[in-house]
Order: structure tokens, then sequence, then C-alpha cells
């Protein structure tokens, strides 16, 4: 079992029917996901990135198992969740837990600290009072806060310190995989750094790998080893992180970056502007790309090596 | 000088009675230049931008002085401000929805203030509409006018306020977290907009973030503000390049650099922000600072100048800066 990706999604499929209105509703189905395929290695925390309506959040929510795919495969460990009986689902879903984008919605300003991080040991079964105290005061320590703050209220903290009380409550189940969407993005820059470090120290410490998702490079390359690009529900581009974001090889890619403002550098000219939408049957980022001819409007280019560490990137003309 | 705000103070009512939200604040902008207003939660950037508009929560006091176009704004009557704002001084928000009806047609209400302040009229009004929304590059100019905003994409939207706010060729333009809620690429279009807006037709821009690269990319000067207070302000580059005030020091080397390996440290700020209701003596970063020494916590620092326009508010202001 131990040679088994710690995550691996393979072909994931889904579809949302839209029911648009007005003259600039998109009439078609467009599926959030369209054959997304990656895994993630025990302690290599994994990117996502790509803009809203690429599929990163619906993706999370598969992989926590809290959606279905249409088609598809989840394997945690090299168990495939969906096949897996309720009871054992449950089981499984222990090793794995979520932090949200907004630390002040996702916690009750009602329950004491102590409820909030222990509700996830509830789909452990039964623990006795003082197991939970133990590993709610553990938890709180793990995070850089004290074991006398579970008797506290959410809103005797500050915004960073109410952060790491989402985070406490991921880890109380000792999980080995923490998907996090956007888990900074609502944080001042000064509590931001304070939550990516304690990310860093968790990955070391705590066998917590973290599939990360953000629009924010900056954020992800301080986090995650590898990442993947992902547009209109497919995955453009993969790689390790850096040589990812300083040498794109897929034209998404370095459109991303050079929107991403700079201190050091003044911001790009204005890519061109995006069209409505994209042909049926060819690369569906071909609208906006500079670069695209004729081939871009047929097929879809699949994910193709792109250069060394595994380097891959969907587009018949990558970028050298 | 287009705008002149000196000594300007903002005090909010709460459960603990006044609160000072923005504090001896004084700057200037002149035709067609741009400032950058950068702060975290709290700091009391987005109250300022708020004051110049006169648009602070009810029964918030404005004291010191606002002079646009030589004229006080300060204590002026609501009706004579009406005239101004939409007018000679427009505001875009971070969510197009505060300043769009949902029930009207995209092209009704950026004709609307047109019939408002220039007295055209409907048919006029809803022409030059149009012209507008192509002039913020909207696919198919015509048919968005006749759209309801929930129509539009979120960057369409903003586009969308961005044409009401230029329908009168405002001689200023206040764009409070513009982007804020918008993907990076959609981002990088708005404000290149913006951008070519103020250089074709001389407007000024005070833009509002909490993102020191946005205001980088996007301005010739910049005021770092912390708890209601400027800490300091000064040509972009040269504060970039030499900030003489440990917080915006602090602000810079708390982001992860690009490029930087995986694993460095991030620089944290220790503590939090004063809340409003704590009794301030001397400097608000005090404690939280690096440097903080005894008369930090006693006296409010002094304003130290660098040069003509760079100035910081801190006991310490010379130790500064070369530590990058």
């Amino acid at each position: 079992m131990s040679e088994a990706p710690l995550l691996e999604v393979s072909s994931l499929v889904k579809t949302y029917r839209l029911s648009g209105v007005g003259p600039f509703a998109r009439r078609n189905v467009r599926p959030a996901l369209a054959g997304v395929s990656f895994s993630i290695e025990h302690g290599r925390s994994f990117g996502v990135v790509g803009e809203s309506g690429s599929g990163k959040s619906t993706l999370a929510r598969i992989a926590l198992a809290l959606d279905r795919p249409d088609a598809g495969v989840v394997r945690l460990d090299g168990r495939s969740l969906f096949d897996l009986p309720a009871r054992e689902l449950r089981a499984m879903r222990v090793q794995m837990q979520m932090i949200f984008q907004d630390p002040y919605g996702s916690l009750d300003p009602r329950q004491r600290v102590e409820r909030i991080v222990a509700e996830p040991l509830a789909a452990l079964g039964r623990t006795t009072g003082a197991e939970r105290r133990a590993r709610v005061a553990a938890s709180l320590e793990a995070v850089g806060l004290k074991a006398s703050d579970a008797l506290k209220h959410p809103h005797e903290f500050s915004g960073g310190q109410r952060q790491r009380i989402a985070i406490a409550r991921a880890l109380i189940t000792r999980p080995r995989l923490v998907i996090a969407d956007e888990p900074v993005s609502a944080l001042d820059v000064s509590v931001q750094a304070q939550t990516l470090n304690l990310m860093s120290d968790l990955e070391r410490d705590a066998g917590v790998t973290f599939l990360l998702i953000s629009h924010d490079l900056a954020v992800v390359a301080h986090i995650c080893r590898t990442t993947a690009v992902m547009y209109r529900g497919r995955i453009v581009e993969i790689g390790p992180t850096q040589a990812l974001f300083s040498s794109p090889r897929h034209p998404y890619t370095l459109e991303l970056v050079d929107a991403t403002p700079r201190l050091d550098r003044p911001a790009r000219v204005e890519p061109p502007p995006a069209l409505p939408d994209a042909p049926a049957d060819g690369c569906a980022y071909a609208p906006r790309c500079p670069y695209a001819s004729a081939p871009c409007l047929d097929r879809v280019p699949t994910l193709a090596p792109a250069g060394e560490g595994g380097r891959r990137a969907a587009c018949f003309f990558p970028l050298a | 000088m287009l705008l002149e705000v000196a000594d300007l103070a903002v005090d909010l009512v709460t459960p603990d009675g006044w609160q000072r939200v923005v504090d001896r604040t004084s700057f200037s902008l002149a035709e067609g230049e741009s400032l950058g207003v950068v702060g975290e939660s709290g700091s009391g950037k987005t109250m300022t931008a708020l004051a110049l508009m006169a648009l602070t929560p009810e029964g918030a006091r404005v004291s010191g002085s606002i002079r646009f176009e030589g004229r006080e704004l300060v204590g002026l009557e609501e009706e004579e401000m009406r005239q101004l704002r939409g007018d000679r001084i427009a505001m875009i928000f971070q969510e197009p929805m505060t300043a769009l009806n949902p029930l009207h047609s995209v092209g009704a209400q950026v004709a609307e203030p047109l019939m408002l302040h220039r007295g055209l009229g409907k048919r006029d009004a809803r022409e030059r509409a149009v012209q507008l929304l192509e002039r913020v590059r909207l696919a198919e100019p015509e048919r968005a006018a006749r759209s309801h905003p929930f129509a539009l994409s979120g960057g369409e939207r903003q586009r969308a306020m961005i044409a009401m706010a230029i329908g009168c060729s405002p001689r200023l333009i206040i764009a409070d977290e513009p982007t804020t809620a918008l993907d990076v690429t959609v981002q990088a279009r708005i404000l290149a907009l913006i951008d070519g807006l103020r250089s074709e037709s001389k407007m000024a821009v005070l833009l509002v973030s909490h993102d020191l690269a946005v205001i980088a990319g996007h301005c010739e000067r910049l005021i770092v503000m912390y708890a209601g207070v400027i800490m300091e302000s000064g040509p972009v580059e040269t504060v970039l390049r030499e900030p003489r005030n440990p917080y915006t020091l602090a602000l810079l080397e708390a982001r992860p650099r690009p490029g930087a390996p995986r694993d460095e440290r991030l620089k944290t700020i220790p503590g939090a922000p004063p809340a409003q209701h704590e009794h301030r003596t001397g400097c608000p970063f005090a404690g939280r600072c690096a440097l903080t020494v005894p008369i930090c916590r006693t006296t409010p620092p002094p304003e130290t100048q660098f040069g003509a326009s760079h100035m910081s508010r801190c006991h310490r202001a010379a130790e500064v800066g070369f530590t990058r």
C-alpha cells in the first residue's frame, strides 16, 4: 500500500447543466472537469491554479468525496473512494480535511473553540471527553495557539488566529491530506505570511500534504513542489512549480505569469481580450491565444512531455 | 493642485464611543496624477477614499480640509456634493453591484449621470452610453447596453461601472480595490484600461489597494497607511527601493517573492494591529515593530523628510532602508 500515491485522480469528468438567462448567457453545457488526471505523492504538496470557471473548486469537492464525478476515479492510498461502502468511505474521509478561504464564515461564533475544533472527530466514532480535550489541545498547539484558547469564542481572536483555528480543526483527525481552497486570500499580508509558514511547518513536521488551490502564483510557489494549471476543466500544464512559472510552456501559463502584479517590474501590456466562446472541437484557450493556428481550432491538445522533471503541456505549439 | 487634503480626520461612533479611524492625513494629487493608497484591513484607506466623496457612514465626523479644484469639500451641503459626485469626482468600487442597479439595463445606468449632470436628452444619453461601453472595450457594446448587470461576467460588470464613472469626464477617479474580486488576467486588463483612460483624458486616479504590487505597477506616488495614519509616502520607486518606515519594510518582506526557494521562511509581523477602541499614545506600530524603543510608545513620531517628496513617520526613520 505504501507505494500507492497519497491521492490519485484519473480521467475525472463532471458536467453541470447551466441554465443561463439574458443575451450573454452561455447556453451550451460546459464540463466543469473534462478529463483531469494527476497524482500527489505523500509529503509533496500540490498546487492547482486557474481562473474562475477552470474547474478547480469542483476538483476539490470531488477529491474530498463531497460530490461524485460523472466518470473517473479518485484513489486515496490506492483505494477507490467511490467504490467503497459508505462506512469505509467515512473512515477514509478522516484522512482528508479541508480549509476554506474565509476564516470568519467557517467558524460558528456561538461555539467555543473546543467544540469547533473537535467537530471532525464525530466521524471517528465514539471518543471520550478526556481524549477529545487532549486532541484539541494538541491541535491548537500544533498551529501555535495555546491549549487554554479552547475555552474562548472565535470573536476573541484576530483574523490570522481564526484561520489557525480553522487549520487546527482540519488537523484534529490527523489527516494526511489537507485540501486548502484559497486559504490566505482573505488575509492581510502580515497574517498571510504566518499562515504560509505554518503550512510549511505542518508539511515538514506533521506529515500533512496539501492540495492547495489558489489564484496567487507566489503563494502556490511557496508551498507546492508540483503545480497544475487548469483552464476550462482541463489541466493545460503540469510540472515542478518553479520551472513552470519561470519558463511557462503553455501560453495560458505565460498569460497568468505576466498578469500577476509584481514589485520588481512594471505591469505587462494588456493581453488580447477574451472571446466569449471556445471552438467546440479545438483548444478551449485558442480564442485568447496569440499563437493559435489551424490545428488548435480542430482538435483538443492533450498533455505531452514538455521538459525535465516530468513537465507536460497540452499545446500544439509549446513555448520554448 | 487638483486635490489637497490637510489634517483629515474621520471619527465614527461605535459601541465604545467615538473612534478616530483616520487621523492627521494630508496628501495632494495633481491633475492627471496617479496616487496609490496601500494598507491592511483597518488602516483607514477606504474611509479616506469615502471621505473624499462625502460617503462616510451616517453619523461620521469628518474634520480637516479637503480642497478639490480650489473648493472646500468638508462641510459642503449634500446637494452641492451631489453635483460634484459622478461629474467632477467619480468612484469605482470593488463590487460593481454596489453601484449598479440590478433592475435597470446597463445602458440606462451609464446614461443616467449624463442626463443628470450634462442635461442630455434620453436618446442622446443612450447613444453616448453605447460609445462609453465601447470605450471601456466591452465586446458588443450595444448588446451590453441592453443587458441587465447580472447577465454580465464580473469583469464585464467592472467595465460597465467604469463606463458609468467616466461618462462626465471626471477630473478625479477614486478606485477602491477595483480588481480584488477578479481573476488575475482580468485584473491586468481592467488596470490597463484605467491606465489608458488616465493618460487619454488626463484625469487623476486615487487607487486604493491592499496589494502593494498592484500599486507598484499602476501608480506614480504611494501612501502607506496603518491604523488610520500615513506611515510613509513618496514616489513609488523610491519607497519600494528604499523604504524608510519599518511598517512598509515589513509589508514588503512578508510577501512570498517570486522565484524564492520554496521553503524560505517569510518574515512575519508579530501581534495584530491595534483595535479601534485602544487608546493610543505614540506610534501605532510600536510593539509590533522590531525597532521599537521607549519613545515610540509615548510620543507620536514626527514626519521625517527624505528629499522633496519622500516622508516617513517614524522616530527611527533614518535607520530604516538599508537592510534591503
